[in-house]
């Protein structure tokens, strides 16, 4: 595969390794948050801890919508199932994401009309499809996904479907990293950049990180070498004492981000005042609401949905988990009463979150290297 | 948030503008280009897809220029300093400062 | 015996579709509720197929269900799907089919036509693996209920001789083989509903793999210690039963699982693990390590055989883990799934 074969060199891989290695000062201890879970899901999926020396710690940050989305929302997305003649469209992300009354799969099986979507157009195409139904597109991320929401909103309006609402739950990730800065148990060094997150938003957002809070950011790409080389960036940054925003991610990543995409948010969408984050309580401005005058294809203007919030068990230590005061393993309830099957707090129902991440590829965790690769 | 790949485009849709088809390893999928509307997307291009949508156009050069910075990982790092000051058309160059052929 | 008094473990209140997936769920309930009533006190672990004593011979029964949606796509159909499957658990149970029977329920208001190319792409693939037919039950059910089709299958074979499979047997140092690239099948089916709107050259690897498995047990006969065919749940929910039943660790390595590059293309894309997807035309089986290389190389020159490899080993450490390395040092663990693959889009 083009683009990707490439950053997965074994013998570069092992360079960058060693780049590493020989970059880490003993005397330090680096904490790194990479901020996006499928930074997460990357370092979990390739390996990579095992490739760092023991002094470089890789923390995982927020940057998981699925993780960060509040029960309610959830329990009020698939109230409207009950409706008749209404089909609830979401990404597979969010089929097994636990609400009060189950999940979207248990919904699905219990005979409403739930339908997983690869796209918001697909969404779409399923209300140009079924004329005698309602499509609901339920619909979470960051500023990734949202560009492609905003411009599915525009093309329904454009073609006057009216049988197509969104739901909408994006997020954006500023507020995010900044309530995990002002949190007084945080010791951060550095962060890996949202590389994603970036195509939109371009590098610009993060230079207060580095100009205020005088810690580095380097974008970083998803593949192993681009992970690794944004830790060496990093650590080149840490050894000479500046904090810069570099951009790893050169060739997927605009510095200044996509206009096209930041006009289409900027048109369909509006900042709500505040939004609750699970595990992180409410932030001002960190989530998008659609404005009124798309008022015909917003799911909360158009129908009545419960609205109740519903907090998280207290024993679930989500909270400080996301922001990387506490490993998953520290938290008391991980891999007891909360696992993958029975998740308990919102980081082990995502693939993505550190808790599920840590338990599903390091729960034992594999013997040393050399046992590992002997063949 | 973070699942993208990248894909080459290989054919526009004829009827609909923003529409085009990419293929990643032989699977294809149709993509929208709405969010490139600003650039020029013609058949042979890569794109970054995510859900659906083409995020990005991908930089055959940059991609290379990290290829090359990777690739000389671990080398002084005076060496490293000097081989990006004389960019990426000086191949020759670059031979000669590793020391190696290509 | 049956112990219709036996205590159950088996809590959850209702069920849920996980508990068909094939991964832990099922596992929860087989282990927790049909074990203790149906199987008596100390059943063992559960294979593919079960050994039934009749008078002095030891024959091989195997049951399976088939209830995929469509019931048609890219390289079979549900009706080879239950010739195939069935032909297949006696295979890795290491015996050859004679005979299955077979049932349909159908569901009222099925098109004839369709039900007629089911049952002729079933004649087809009995008469292509060489197993007979030997009878059968239809019921029909009302619109709305099964699908359009349900089918049924039960089988019964002979056990190859030189054969000794049981996950005792497994050791330390025992290659894992593979006898062709993985996720054809599932990958073919998720594309098949329609809904993820992806095109690819992929088709399901449906086929029975008998002739592979004889290959391999009569070049190295008793090296064989284990087989198994990793459908529902991957290769990832199979080996981890492994693990959990002989107590070992298997080690994966990366760049020697077989994959098709469409296959590898619709994972990325998709966010799946293949190791996770259904195959329908493979097995596993774990050899020991000084006839590996012979059970390859019969299983290579087999026809159809020709893209099967050494994928890994058995370890002791760590205890009931299947884990994967990759060639650069890294390593991952890989679980049981838990529930059916879905794409993910962070």
């Amino acid at each position: 595969m083009k683009y990707v074969d490439e950053f997965r060199a074994p013998e570069l891989i092992a360079k960058a390794g060693e780049e590493i290695r020989r970059l880490a000062d003993p005397a330090r201890h680096y904490r790194i948050m990479e901020v996006c879970g499928g930074h997460t899901h990357a370092i979990y999926r390739f390996g990579l801890k095992d490739l760092l020396p023991s002094n470089v710690e890789l923390i995982h940050g927020p940057g998981c919508p699925v993780c960060v989305l509040p029960m309610g929302r959830i329990d009020d997305g698939l109230s409207l199932t009950a409706k008749p003649d209404f089909i609830f469209a979401a990404f597979g992300d969010m089929m097994r994401v636990p609400g009060t009354h189950g999940s979207p799969l248990e919904y699905k099986a219990r005979g409403m009309d739930v339908r997983i979507v690869y796209s918001p157009s697909d969404a779409l195409k399923l209300a140009r499809l079924n004329p005698d139904k309602h499509v609901m597109f339920f619909a979470i991320g960051f500023e990734t996904t949202a560009p492609s929401t905003a411009l599915t909103i525009l093309r329904a309006k454009l073609e006057g479907l009216h049988n197509f609402s969104v739901f909408c739950n994006h997020v954006t990730i500023i507020p995010a990293i900044r309530a995990i800065l002002d949190s007084p148990d945080m010791r951060l060094d550095g962060f890996v950049g949202p590389g994603h997150v970036s195509t939109v938003i371009g590098c610009r957002p993060y230079e207060w990180i580095a100009k205020d809070e005088g810690k580095p950011v380097v974008v970083s790409g998803f593949e192993p070498l681009d992970i690794l080389q944004s830790i060496v960036m990093l650590l080149r940054q840490l050894r000479d004492g500046v904090a810069t925003v570099e951009n790893q991610y050169k060739r997927v990543v605009p510095w200044d981000g996509n206009r096209a995409a930041l006009r289409a948010m900027a048109e369909v969408f509006e900042l709500r005042s505040y939004f609750e984050w699970r595990g992180l309580g409410f932030i001002s401005q960190s989530a998008l609401k659609i404005r009124s005058v798309y008022a015909e294809w917003d799911a909360e203007q158009r129908f009545v949905v419960p609205g109740v919030r519903v907090t998280d068990p207290k024993a679930a230590q989500c909270g400080e988990v996301l922001k990387g005061v506490l490993k998953p393993s520290q938290c008391k309830l991980f891999g007891r009463e909360c696992t993958p099957e029975t998740p308990v707090g919102a980081l082990m129902v995502s693939s993505e979150g550190s808790c599920a991440a840590q338990y599903n590829y390091q729960h034992h965790r594999p013997v040393s290297i050399a046992n590992a690769v002997a063949l | 948030m973070c699942l993208a790949i990248p894909g080459k485009i290989v054919e526009l849709d004829a009827t609909s503008a923003n529409q085009a088809v990419v293929d990643v390893v032989g699977v294809r999928r149709k993509v929208d280009l709405g969010l490139l509307q600003d650039e020029s997307i013609q058949p042979g291009d890569w794109v970054l897809i995510h859900v659906g949508f083409a995020m990005s156009k991908i930089s055959e050069a940059d991609a290379a220029e990290q290829m090359r910075i990777l690739a000389i990982l671990g080398e002084s790092e005076a060496a490293m300093q000097e081989v990006r000051g004389y960019g990426l058309e000086d191949e020759k160059h670059l031979n000669r400062q590793q020391g190696s052929g290509p | 015996m049956a112990t219709p008094g036996a205590k159950i473990k088996f809590r959850e209140p209702q069920i849920e579709m996980a508990h068909g997936a094939g991964g832990k769920a099922s596992r929860r309930l087989v282990e927790g509720l049909f074990a203790p009533l149906l199987f008596g006190a100390a059943p063992g672990p559960l294979g593919d197929a079960a050994q039934v004593q009749i008078n002095g011979t030891r024959i091989a029964m195997t049951t399976d269900s088939f209830v995929v949606k469509p019931l048609r796509f890219p390289g079979g159909s549900i009706g080879e799907l239950a010739i195939n499957g069935t032909v297949n658990d006696l295979a890795v149970s290491g015996a050859r089919a004679e005979a299955i029977v077979v049932t349909y329920v159908l569901e009222a208001g099925l098109s004839t036509v369709i039900l007629e190319a089911e049952v002729r792409a079933m004649a087809a693939a009995a008469d292509k693996a060489g197993v007979r037919i030997a009878g059968g039950d239809t019921k029909v059910v009302e619109h709305g209920k099964a699908d359009l089709m349900y089918i049924t299958t039960a089988g019964v074979g002979r056990f190859i001789p030189n054969v000794s499979i049981s996950p005792d047997s497994v050791r330390s140092g025992d290659k894992v083989l593979l006898s062709g690239p993985i996720g054809d099948h599932g990958v073919t089916i998720l594309l098949a509903r329609g809904e993820l709107d992806l095109e690819a050259e992929i088709q399901s690897d449906s086929r029975s793999v008998l002739p592979l498995v004889e290959a391999v047990v009569q070049a190295v006969g008793p090296a064989v210690h284990w087989m198994r065919d990793p459908t529902r749940g991957g290769v990832a929910t199979s080996l981890n039963e492994l693990a959990r039943d002989c107590g070992c660790a298997v080690a994966l390595f990366e760049e020697q699982i077989p994959l098709r590059d469409a296959v590898r293309g619709a994972c990325e894309l998709l966010g799946l693990d293949p190791l996770h997807i259904a195959n329908e035309g493979q097995f596993l089986a774990v050899v020991s390590a000084d006839q590996a290389d012979a059970a390859l190389a019969a299983l290579r020159a087999a026809p159809g055989g020709g893209e099967a490899r050494i994928i890994g080993e058995i370890r002791e450490q760590p205890p009931a883990c299947v884990f994967v390395t990759t060639t650069y040092g890294g390593a991952r663990m890989v679980d049981m799934l838990v529930g059916d693959p879905l794409p993910r889009i962070c």
